[in-house]
């Protein structure tokens, strides 16, 4: 990279789409809209892959990471505290906004075709655009406060694009949810950040590792304080244990932004986070451990859900959660490589598999029950084919994307003593229920007989929806040939060395073969259950009620947060906030406020009598008072106010 | 003359006058009730105030040219006069304007009774 490479330029190229459709969308034409729409993230794209392009060729230099660029303004500057508006583009970071403006320009194509209809379509890409800048601010921040700036903005285009759709009750709730959730994560930040500053006096990213590495006194205690918090704030972005309840509502928005937004980059911010600030989970065994249970628990919950899920979407949602899961799980067992590089190949064929599941969508009219699909497999054969190597990848069959990374991370776990083989077998057991409904999904969408009425109005799939389809497909298929050893390899300037083996090529490869091994046992259960007997899933259903319910209701956990948090909350408001804070206490004092002056002017304008001589009287009685002033010598009268004309005279 | 001035009738004398006038001019303001007294009010106050400009003017005149300050009093003086003049034609104008003013009120309203023209009352 020489010198007139600027990392500004990457967050500034879809601010600059988000200004100029934000402002003159609805003004321009179409064509121009998509024009700008798809050049800023092809800028950003093409910046990033530059940067990469640094890297090829001989390396006899110096590395060229990490490559910072500070404002020279300085930003934040109050006593002692010194916060700059730095970004920093090192490995991490690089995989980062490889993943983010890579795949986010393929969804901003398929977008051109999926809303090519919609009355919001300059709005909708610059909502987009601002997405696709907070995001590459947050990847690029130096900093933990420069990070939420971009982790705000990231919400608040997820907010804003969820309830895209605001006519719809629905999609304006889902929205509002986002939102709420995210706060009581992004508290968990804020929190996380103030005990920074007041520990290490510093929220730059390397000063921190390099004071935590200078003392090795820093185990614990505070540090696990830190790591906590940070954790809950990644827990409410990544949609993990116990704050994962936005995301499947968050499906209310365009199947494109669930693609990009909910599946392939925002909500992989928190493992980013992680991996970015790791020196601080290194130094806090108990924090990482409790991020591996966490995602352990997240992975099995959420696959359990969506083993019954009808809707296409909200079973692609549940299982983003749980493949969110296997990367906290990956960073818990302090395999923070093979975390990034499951967020990489999960960025692929989960981008793939929404945006498949989209064009399904878009070519039966709108229609998302899966019971209302089937045999929609010489209809759409694009899409069946590009959907098959999604479900391959995910499930993780070799030679598919997902096998190397979710591999890598079970290995890692498998490594991680004890307590790591436990969180192998839920790995594992997850592994199993994520093949078996993802191939549930595909059999009912694409196999069998025809369902419904939904498949007689077709619509041809555009060229602008294809392309980013095929091109994810290739990427789901060979994403993963890179191979964790390399990929850990290039990342270690970044997220430290990778903890020693203590296994063997051997075990890797049993471990792989038990690996797929249970994706195949996944697959043949679903092709007996969906393909073979279709009335078998019916019988079970009806022979475990009570298991049934639970996993069809999600556990009831949205009753219970609104049973234990979200009501209490709106009594409260009703009966104490309502009636005392803003009625009496507010209401009160705005009453005060305007009352006074009322009161009082209702006495004073009886002076305002029309009456020319009372105003003279008055007039006369004043200039009589000033002359009584002036000619009395009051010092005499009140020999004390003679005390007070001296004091101010000598004043 | 300043000799005489001052030993026949002082200063006093004069300004006592004044404000005598003067008062009677507030005090004929305040309690007539016809408009056209209380106009005649404010000519005996601004008369009262010319009679001490011309008094005082009449004072400094003729000073004792050895006292401390005669000369610029002296210099001084004739202002009160040329005053004086500016108060009559004020007068003279706000007769003409007033006077109108009380025939345009007397068509409106019929009467000239103060208390009844009470227009500036919200």
């Amino acid at each position: 990279m020489n010198g007139s490479f600027h990392l500004w330029l990457i967050p500034l190229l879809p601010f600059a789409g988000f200004l100029i459709n934000g402002i003159l969308g609805k003004r321009l034409p179409k064509w121009l809209v998509t024009a700008v729409a798809l050049l800023a993230p092809l800028g950003a794209f093409a910046l990033v892959l530059i940067a990469v392009s640094s890297l090829l060729g001989p390396q006899d230099g110096p590395s060229p990471f990490p490559f910072i660029e500070t404002c020279p303004l300085g930003w934040i500057s109050i006593g002692t505290l010194h916060i700059d508006f730095s970004f920093v583009l090192d490995q991490l970071s690089l995989v980062m906004l490889l993943v983010v403006t890579g795949v986010g320009f393929l969804i901003h194509i398929y977008s051109v075709g999926y809303m090519k209809a919609e009355e919001g379509y300059a709005r909708y890409f610059s909502y987009l655009n601002l997405f696709l800048f907070f995001m590459t601010v947050l990847v690029l921040a130096g900093n933990a406060l420069l990070m939420f700036v971009g982790w705000e903005g990231v919400g608040l285009a997820s907010y804003l694009l969820i309830g895209f759709w605001f006519q719809k009750t629905t999609a304006a709730d889902a929205g509002k949810k986002a939102f709420i959730v995210n706060r009581i994560g992004d508290f968990g930040f804020l929190i996380g950040m103030f005990l920074l500053l007041a520990n290490f006096g510093t929220l730059t990213f390397t000063e921190i590792a390099t004071k935590l590495g200078q003392d090795p006194g820093w185990t614990g205690g505070v540090v696990t304080v830190i790591a906590l918090c940070l954790l809950l704030g990644a827990t409410g972005k990544s949609a993990q244990l116990p704050l994962y309840i936005w995301l499947p509502d968050a499906m209310e928005g365009p199947t494109p932004v669930s693609a990009l937004i909910h599946a392939a980059t925002m909500v992989t911010a928190g493992v980013y986070m992680i991996a970015r600030n790791h020196v601080l989970f290194d130094h806090s065994p108990f924090a990482l451990s409790v991020v591996a249970v966490v995602g352990a628990a997240t992975a099995l919950f959420a696959a359990t859900i969506a083993l019954v899920q009808t809707d296409i979407k909200r079973v692609l949602a549940y299982s983003t959660i749980s493949q969110l899961g296997y990367m906290f799980l990956g960073c818990g067992v302090a395999a923070y490589s093979a975390a990034i590089f499951h967020l990489v190949t999960h960025a692929f064929f989960k981008a793939l598999l929404f945006l498949a599941a989209g064009s399904v969508i878009h070519a039966i009219g709108g229609e998302q029950d899966l019971r209302k699909m089937g045999g929609l497999r010489k209809k759409l054969p694009v899409t069946f084919a590009v959907t098959t190597v999604g479900v391959l990848a995910i499930a993780g069959f070799w030679p598919f994307a997902g096998f190397f990374s979710k591999d890598a991370i079970l290995y890692a776990a498998f490594l991680h003593g004890d307590a790591g083989k436990a969180l192998w077998f839920v790995g594992l057991l997850t592994a199993l229920l994520t093949s078996f409904y993802m191939f549930r999904l595909w059999y009912l969408a694409f196999l069998g007989k025809p369902r419904g009425e939904a498949e007689s109005h077709h619509h041809p799939t555009p060229w602008s929806m294809l392309v980013p389809l095929l091109i994810l497909a290739l990427l789901s298929l060979g994403g993963g040939w890179f191979g964790i050893e390399r990929f850990a390899g290039f990342l270690t300037p970044s997220t430290g060395a990778r903890a020693a083996d203590a296994g063997s090529t051997q075990l890797e490869l049993i471990l792989s073969v038990v690996a797929v091994a249970v994706a195949l046992i996944g697959w043949l259960v679903a092709h007996l259950f969906y393909q073979q007997k279709p009335d078998r899933p019916a019988k079970l259903a009806a022979a475990l009620p009570g298991a049934y319910t639970l996993l069809a209701g999600k556990y009831y956990v949205d009753q219970i947060y609104g049973a234990c948090v979200v009501k209490p909350l709106l009594l409260f408001s009703q009966y104490f906030l309502s009636p005392v804070v803003d009625k009496a206490l507010l209401g009160g004092t705005a009453w005060l406020l305007g009352g006074v002056p009322t009161f009082a002017g209702a006495l004073l304008q009886r002076w305002q009598s029309g009456n020319l001589r009372s105003y003279a009287a008055w007039l006369t009685a004043g200039a009589a008072a000033v002359l009584l002033f002036v000619v009395v010598p009051w010092y005499l009268v009140w020999p004390a106010s003679l005390d007070f004309v001296w004091k101010v005279a000598r004043h | 003359m300043n000799a005489f001035l001052s030993q026949q009738v002082p200063l006093s004398w004069y300004l006592l006058l004044s404000a005598v006038l003067f008062s009677l001019g507030i005090v004929g303001f305040l309690i007539k009730r016809n408009l056209i007294t209380v106009f005649m009010s404010i000519e005996l106050m601004l008369n009262a105030v010319n009679l001490s400009f011309v008094t005082f003017a009449r004072q400094w005149q003729f000073c004792d040219p050895s006292t401390q300050g005669c000369l610029l009093a002296q210099a001084h003086a004739v202002k009160g006069q040329i005053f004086v003049f500016f108060v009559m034609m004020v007068a003279a104008a706000e007769a003409a304007v007033g006077l109108a003013i009380i025939i345009a009120v007397f068509r409106a309203r019929a009467t000239l009774a103060v208390d009844r023209i009470d227009l500036m009352k919200l």
